[in-house]
Order: C-alpha cells, then sequence, then structure tokens
C-alpha cells in the first residue's frame, strides 16, 4: 500500500498543467499519505458531499409513506393513473419555480417574487395584443414575452442585490407586491381567456400518455440537475453561496452571477407562467399567488441549504412531490385545506430538524 | 514521557518547586486531571490526558493543531463530557457536567473567537447568565458598580461599562471576557490563544493583568502557539501529542526550544528558516508597485519584487500591511498609483485582472477569506481555476482531481485526500490547500498574509520551506506577518510600515528584530 493512486489519476500525466514555472512543486515524494483514505472515485458517498443519499434515501421514504396512507385512505382511487397524472400536472409548476429557487438559495439568496413573475409573465403573455401578434404570427410570441418579461425582472432583482446591495429578501419582497401590482394594471384585474388555439393544442397535449406540462417540468429539472452539477455555472453557485468572499477573492466575478441567478430564477418563473396559461387557459393578475412559498418549502424540505452553499436537484423535486402529493391525499380524503396546512408546517419542520442533525454529524466526523 | 529535574513527569503531590511567579507553597494542586478520554465517533480526540495545576500559577498547554487542546479545554469548560477519567478540584472529585458547573466550580474559559455579544453593553456581557437582579428587573446600577471594580483590577477602568462592546477593540473584547471570568469567582481561567488577535503592546498588557491574576492566587491555563510568549509568562509546561499527554511539568523558563517541538511534533526541526539565497540583481522585476495610496488607509506606498525574491511587509495589526496587500490585489480600489505585473498594468480594483495576470492572495482569515469549508480539497484548489476544467460549460471533474491531487501530494498536505472537506484540515494543511489554488494557477506572484497564523509551531517549518522553494521556483512573493522574526527571516528585503506609511525598506539582513520595533513604535507615535 505505499502507492495510493486511485485508478482515475492513472490519467494524470495527460491532463494540462497550468502555466508558469512554479507547477507542480515538488518537495519530494508524498510520503505523508500513509494512513490516509485512498483518495478517488471508490469514495462515493463523500464525493456527493456526505449524508447527500442518506437526505434522498429519507425523502423517498416520505414519499412512500405518503403514498400507502393515500392507498390506505383512498385505495384504487389513489393509484389509478388518472391520479398519479393529477398529482404530476399539480407538480409541474411548482416544480420548475423550485429548480429555479434551489439556485438562488444555493447561492446564497432568497427569491420572494416568483409567486407574482407567475402572475406578471402570464398576464403580459395573453394581452389582447400579444395574442393577436401570436394569432397573426406564431404561438411561440406567446411563450418568448412571458419568457423574457420573468427574465429582466429577474435581472431587475439580481442588480438590486448585486449591485445595489439590497437585502436579497428584501428586493424580491418589493418586486413581489410590484409585480402583483404590475399585472393587475395589465390584466386590469380581470381574467383573460387564451384563445390561441396552436398555442392550446401544443401545450395540453400528452406525450406517450404524459401531459406536456409533466414533461416541461421533467426537462427543466434535468437540465437543472446537470447545470448545477456538472458545469461551471454550478460551480460558481455553490462557490458564492458557501463562501461569497472567498470566491470574490478567488477570482469569480461575483455581482455577475449573482445576476445571473436571479435572471435564472425569473426565467422559470416566465416558463412555469407559460405552464399556468395552458393549464387554466387564461391570464390573470392572481396566478401564483403564495407560491414562492410552497417552492421555498420543496427546496428547504429537498435539503438544500437556506443559508446556501449546498444544493440538490433531486431533494427539490421530492419535496414538491411530497407536497403535492398531501395534498392530493387530503383532497382525496376531503379533508380541509386548513388541515393541510398544518400538515405540511409539520413537515417543514421535521424535515429541518433531521437536516440540522445530519449536517451536524457529517460536521463531527 | 519526558521526565525533567523539576520531578516525575506526573507530579502527584507538590514537590516540584514553583515557578517564576508561582504562589503555590506547600498547596496541593487546584485542578487535577487524569486520564481523560474523549471519543468523537470512531476518533479518539483526547486519549490518556494528565495535567494538574497549582494555585496561582501559568501552566501552559503546548501541542500541534489536532493534538486534543481545544477538546481538552471543552471538557474543563464542561461543553463536553469525557468518556473516562477523572477531574480533582482542590483535592476533590468534581463533575464538570454543565459550563454552569463548571463555572460553579471555578473554572472559567476564554475561548479563543471571543465570545462576548456585540450589541450589548460592557456591563451586559460581564454579566450575561448570571444577571444581577431582583424579581427579573436588572439592577444596572449595582452592575455597573462591580463591573467598574472588575476592569479597574484588571488594569482597565478606562472602559465605561455602558459601552456597547461591539465598539470595543479585540483587545477590549479580551479585557471583557477576562471580567467575565472574574465575574464568576474564577480560581482557574483557560485562556485560549489570547494573543492571537493581539498586536505586541497589547500583548504586554495581558501579561501585567496575568501576572496581577496569578499574584492574587487565580491560576492561568495558557494555550499558545507562540513560544516566546510562553517563555515570558509561563511557570510550567504540559505538551498534548495525539490525545496524549506527553510531558508535564517542564520548567517554561529552561526546557529548550528543540525539545519542546520534538515533544510535540515527534521529530526534530534543525533548522526553522531556510537558509536565503542570492537573488539575481539584473532580473527585471515581475511585481512593481508604485505610489500606491488608499485614501485615509496608506499613502505612497512604492516597491518592486523581483523572480525569486521574497518581501516582507512587517508592522502592527493595523498599520495598514494587509490593506496593501489586499489593494496590490485589486479587492480594494486604489484612490492613487499602479500595480504592474511583468510590465503590464492592471486595471485597478479588479481581483479578476489580478489573478488573470498571475497574482494570487492567500489572504489572512483563510476560513473566512480563503475557503469552502463545506467542499472537498480538491474544490477549494480549483476554486480559480475550475473553468480550465471544462469542456464549454460542462465541468470534467476528473481531471480537475487528478490536477488537485498532484499539487497537494506535492506540497504533503496530510493526509493527501482531494476529498476530504477543507473544515476537516488543521491551519498549516488549510494554508497548504491556498498555496496548491495559486500553483495550479500558475500565479507568478504570490501574496501572503500572514501565513502562519493558526499554524502549529511543527508545521510552520514547513511552510516555511514552501515559501523558500516557492522563491527558489522564480515567483515573486511577498509576506506579510505581525511576528518580526518571521518577516525578518523568511524575507530578502523588508518594508517597515506604520499607519499607512513605509518607514523603512532595505535587505533583511541589513535590519533586527529591535530596529524594526523601534521604527514601529516611533512610527506610531509620530
Amino acid at each position: 500500500m505505499s502507492e495510493h493512486q486511485p485508478p482515475s489519476l492513472a490519467t494524470a500525466g495527460s491532463v494540462p498543467p497550468g502555466p508558469g514555472p512554479a507547477t507542480p512543486l515538488e518537495r519530494g515524494a508524498p510520503a505523508g499519505t500513509a494512513g490516509a483514505t485512498p483518495a478517488g472515485p471508490s469514495a462515493p458517498s463523500r464525493r456527493w458531499g456526505g449524508g447527500g443519499a442518506g437526505r434522498n434515501i429519507g425523502l423517498v421514504v416520505a414519499l412512500a409513506v405518503l403514498c400507502v396512507v393515500g392507498f390506505a385512505t383512498g385505495g384504487e382511487r389513489f393509484a389509478s393513473l388518472d391520479n398519479v397524472m393529477t398529482i404530476l400536472r399539480l407538480a409541474a409548476v411548482i416544480g420548475v419555480l423550485s429548480i429555479g429557487m434551489t439556485f438562488v438559495i444555493t447561492g446564497g439568496g432568497i427569491d420572494l417574487s416568483v409567486g407574482s413573475l407567475v402572475g406578471l409573465t402570464s398576464v403580459w403573455a395573453s394581452t389582447l395584443a400579444t395574442q393577436t401578434m401570436a394569432q397573426d404570427t406564431h404561438w411561440a410570441v406567446m411563450v418568448f414575452t412571458a419568457l423574457a418579461v420573468g427574465t429582466v425582472a429577474g435581472v431587475v432583482n439580481g442588480v438590486l442585490v448585486a449591485y445595489g446591495k439590497v437585502v436579497a429578501f428584501i428586493a424580491t419582497l418589493a418586486m413581489m407586491v410590484a409585480a402583483r401590482g404590475l399585472a393587475e394594471i395589465i390584466a386590469n384585474r380581470q381574467t383573460q381567456i387564451v384563445d390561441v388555439d396552436p398555442f392550446l393544442d401544443v401545450f395540453r397535449a400528452d406525450i406517450l400518455g404524459v401531459s406536456v406540462l409533466v414533461w416541461i417540468f421533467a426537462l427543466v429539472a434535468v437540465a437543472g440537475w446537470f447545470l448545477l452539477n456538472r458545469t461551471t455555472f454550478g460551480r460558481r453557485t455553490l462557490a458564492v453561496g458557501g463562501n461569497p468572499e472567498a470566491a470574490r477573492l478567488a477570482g469569480i466575478k461575483v455581482q455577475r452571477h449573482t445576476v445571473s441567478l436571479y435572471a435564472l430564477s425569473g426565467l422559470t418563473a416566465g416558463i412555469a407562467g407559460v405552464m399556468m396559461l395552458a393549464r387554466t387557459t387564461s391570464g390573470s393578475s392572481t396566478h401564483g399567488t403564495l407560491m414562492e412559498l410552497d417552492a421555498i418549502a420543496a427546496v428547504v424540505v429537498g435539503g438544500t441549504l437556506l443559508a446556501g452553499g449546498r444544493g440538490t436537484i433531486v431533494g427539490t423535486v421530492f419535496g414538491v412531490l411530497i407536497f403535492t402529493t398531501l395534498t392530493n391525499v387530503f383532497v382525496q380524503n376531503n379533508l380541509s385545506t386548513s388541515a393541510q396546512g398544518v400538515a405540511k408546517g409539520l413537515i417543514i419542520v421535521v424535515a429541518v430538524l433531521l437536516q440540522q442533525q445530519l449536517a451536524a454529524r457529517s460536521r463531527r466526523t | 514521557m519526558v521526565n525533567d529535574d523539576s520531578g516525575s513527569a506526573v507530579p502527584t503531590g507538590s514537590a516540584a518547586p514553583a515557578g517564576p511567579s508561582g504562589a503555590a507553597g506547600d498547596e496541593g494542586p487546584l485542578l487535577q486531571v487524569r486520564g481523560i478520554v474523549k471519543h468523537f465517533g470512531a476518533v479518539r480526540a483526547l486519549d490518556g490526558v494528565d495535567l494538574d495545576v497549582r494555585p496561582g500559577e501559568v501552566h501552559c498547554l503546548l501541542g500541534q493543531n489536532g493534538a486534543g487542546k481545544s477538546t481538552l479545554i471543552k471538557v474543563l469548560a464542561g461543553a463536553h463530557r469525557p468518556d473516562a477519567g477523572a477531574v480533582e478540584w482542590q483535592g476533590r472529585p468534581v463533575s464538570l457536567t454543565s459550563p454552569v458547573a463548571a463555572l460553579q466550580t471555578g473554572i472559567a474559559t476564554m475561548y479563543q473567537e471571543l465570545d462576548v455579544v456585540d450589541g450589548l453593553t460592557v456591563a451586559e456581557n460581564i454579566y450575561l447568565g448570571h444577571e444581577l437582579a431582583s424579581g427579573g428587573v436588572t439592577r444596572r446600577r449595582e452592575a455597573h458598580a462591580r463591573t467598574r471594580e472588575l476592569l479597574t483590577r484588571l488594569g482597565h477602568g478606562d472602559i465605561p461599562p455602558q459601552r456597547e462592546v461591539g465598539h470595543l477593540p479585540a483587545a477590549g473584547k479580551q479585557i471583557v471576557s477576562m471580567a467575565r471570568a472574574l465575574s464568576h469567582d474564577a480560581r482557574l481561567i483557560v485562556m485560549d490563544e489570547p494573543s492571537a488577535v493581539l498586536d505586541s503592546e497589547e500583548v504586554a498588557n495581558l501579561f501585567r493583568v496575568v501576572r496581577d491574576l496569578t499574584a492574587s492566587g487565580v491560576a492561568v491555563l495558557y494555550i499558545s502557539h507562540r513560544l516566546e510568549e510562553i517563555r515570558q509568562i509561563g511557570d510550567r509546561i504540559t505538551v498534548l501529542k495525539d490525545g496524549t499527554t506527553v510531558a508535564t511539568g517542564l520548567p517554561a523558563a529552561s526546557t529548550p526550544t528543540p525539545e519542546l517541538i520534538r515533544l510535540m511534533t515527534g521529530r526534530s526541526v534543525e533548522q526553522v528558516f531556510p537558509a536565503r539565497r542570492a537573488v539575481a540583481a539584473d532580473a527585471a522585476p515581475l511585481l512593481e508597485v508604485e505610489g500606491l495610496t488608499l485614501r485615509g488607509v496608506f499613502e505612497d506606498v512604492s516597491f518592486t519584487v523581483r523572480p525569486g525574491e521574497v518581501v516582507g511587509l512587517a508592522g502592527l495589526v493595523g498599520s495598514g500591511r494587509s490593506e496593501i496587500l489586499e489593494t496590490v490585489y485589486g479587492a480594494r480600489r486604489a484612490t492613487a498609483g499602479t500595480v504592474r505585473v511583468a510590465g503590464t498594468t492592471l486595471r485597478p480594483g479588479s481581483v479578476s485582472a489580478a489573478v488573470a495576470a498571475g497574482i494570487g492572495l492567500a489572504p489572512e482569515e483563510r476560513k473566512s477569506q480563503g475557503l469552502l469549508l463545506d467542499e472537498p480539497v480538491y474544490r477549494n484548489v480549483t476554486l480559480s481555476t475550475f473553468g480550465r476544467f471544462a469542456r464549454g460549460p460542462v465541468l470534467d471533474e476528473k481531471a480537475e482531481r487528478a490536477v488537485a491531487h498532484d499539487q497537494i501530494a506535492a506540497l504533503e498536505l496530510r493526509p493527501a485526500d482531494p476529498d476530504r472537506h477543507a473544515r476537516t484540515l488543521s491551519g498549516g494543511n488549510q494554508q497548504k490547500v491556498m498555496l496548491a489554488r495559486w500553483l495550479v494557477h500558475g500565479c507568478r506572484v504570490l501574496l501572503l498574509d500572514e501565513p502562519t497564523r493558526g499554524v502549529d509551531v511543527g508545521a510552520r517549518a514547513e511552510i516555511y520551506g514552501l515559501i523558500h522553494d516557492l522563491a527558489e521556483a522564480g515567483n515573486a512573493v511577498v509576506v506579510v506577518s505581525s511576528e518580526i522574526d518571521e518577516v525578518l527571516g523568511l524575507a530578502d528585503r523588508v518594508l517597515v510600515i506604520a499607519d499607512g506609511r513605509v518607514l523603512h525598506s532595505g535587505p533583511a539582513d541589513q535590519i533586527d528584530e529591535h530596529r524594526v520595533l523601534d521604527l514601529v513604535m516611533e512610527g506610531s507615535a509620530a
């Protein structure tokens, strides 16, 4: 055991080292590795941030328990394919928002404006003018409008937070209030029916028996997972959220990255706005009310640290599914939304308590 | 076990002679600790610690990071419960089951990260947790009067009891922390690296206070990395290594330094500072700083560093030395002046421009300014270069880990495990991670701010060796340190800084510690 070189390091020679005369600095053989755990992909659990797998197991168990309860109380009605699709369709809109929220929270921020932005983007994309233009040209005009409005609002959030040094909570709270107001002005407090049929045909369709909305959620989740775990953007997000000062002193453009995080969140709010348009066939300034709280709850229950620096897309997806299934079980059993609220609150508290214990344990070892 | 002439390594009685300021006559020990064991999961943090403290002595605790000093302190403070072993207080067994129990016994602890509440007043901090109150209403006037007494006893009657603690400098917070210990009628005060945040003048005052305390019979358990301090203030020394007492009762004044280092590290350190070599005098400077000014902090700082050269900045805390480094690095925007690397002028106030030009900074506060503590080592190493290990936006973590692994192995990081979280590394190893980051980047100008802060004695020599090797390899190195001998030992040229001005600039071998101190004192007085 004098050599601890794991297999993956056999390729080390082919890797381009940094330029300059000083690399690598040789100080004799690595004598100090005695007793060290062999490094490399043989330690996957640590590579994925320690305890991550354990947390996800907790989420799987929670979801399974909910399903058992659902089946026990609702029987076939709960387990039917129709009902599963209903759950997924419900999960889709919140889910897309939660993916964007995962990035903002992992980056050390918070975005309270996403719910209002769902309303604003749905209204803006369904005004008479937009719909007329969509009729004349292509339904994609509506989609583009929603995404652009969401992204611009996100950029405004980001600039306020990163360059204006406004606390994220306050900046996005202001956007939350303002965006809702703007939506009401544009819609004149009326529901705007969507009658661009090609738009509805596309987004209300099923592919392989699964709603397009669910496919969008799946696509956004997969893209989000890849972005967070496999790209430089994701790495910057972890660094900026984990220790912004260290990131800045390492040469990362922290402010620019912060803006892009809020822009991403705004973009997902735009996508969610389009999905709401399709699901309800209308644009309304009340769309997305309180959704920001559901998204934050899903992200936190999923295991993303509210303090930043650690985020999990898989956890967020589970968080969303847990809350949506909970709602479904309650509806199936004709329980009040008030009881639902109590149950949701309990889940959030229990999840965060568990998270803290896991974090404390992984810190000690 | 090491025995010395003061008696058996583990004194069981009172035969050993007292130290210079020790008030202990024939009294038994105040505190006796026997065979303390403490596990954390599979890790044995303490594995049989013995220690005895006499009334009125300054007992120094030495050991490398990870030797178990902090765990022992927490056991004495009642924050951790030991798994085995016994603690006796004035000859009677006690169990320190909680912080309150420890305080009631008479043991008060001053933690390194001063545990004062910034938003509360001095008096409120001192009586925090044992407020003077009748029926829930605090007796402010009495608290203020008693606070004033305590502060006067500590020689700081000048601190107003109603002042908010957040407005006090570090030294003042320390006094408050000490007054709090006294307010509990502590007979033993545990001080965890009390001098770490102080400059030399404040350290002198700290020592005066400690001497006053011991003269009145209070014992002090003093933890420090600085051997010079231990020589000055300590009576006896206990050395911990790997959670075990390897020597106890050593006379602080006469035990030779190499012996202490050997006990702490288990190996001998022949030479602390590597020999300097000549720098080619005709080499073009790599780093040129000209007329650099940050209004209100420092002004008109100019110096050049050639490849292979180490330039040291000596000065007190607050003299502007760290700010100079940060401004060169672009982390602060200079009011005037230029920074050139290899002839190219840098855009002011831009860290990314400095990094791109090949400047790397190892900041003073590694934990808060340098590292992602809960991320693996390899991601910390590649924090400023991970973009290179990407095709388009997609990271190639395999290549990234391989490069990081090679570099940390070359720097002899222990353990050389790229997946370990940075939080679990000792100070010296964390510093190596910072160096590895800039070596992977290919930096040619390295700015090291307090490179050995929080690094234990054994690992210091290693860091010095690394700095030496970095210069040998043709890099330009700038070192800032509060420890003047460190600056003089490492640097080829020294800049002495006080109050934001360069008072002296010249070769390191033509100036000595006293001269530097004189300059610094004069400069501050002026």
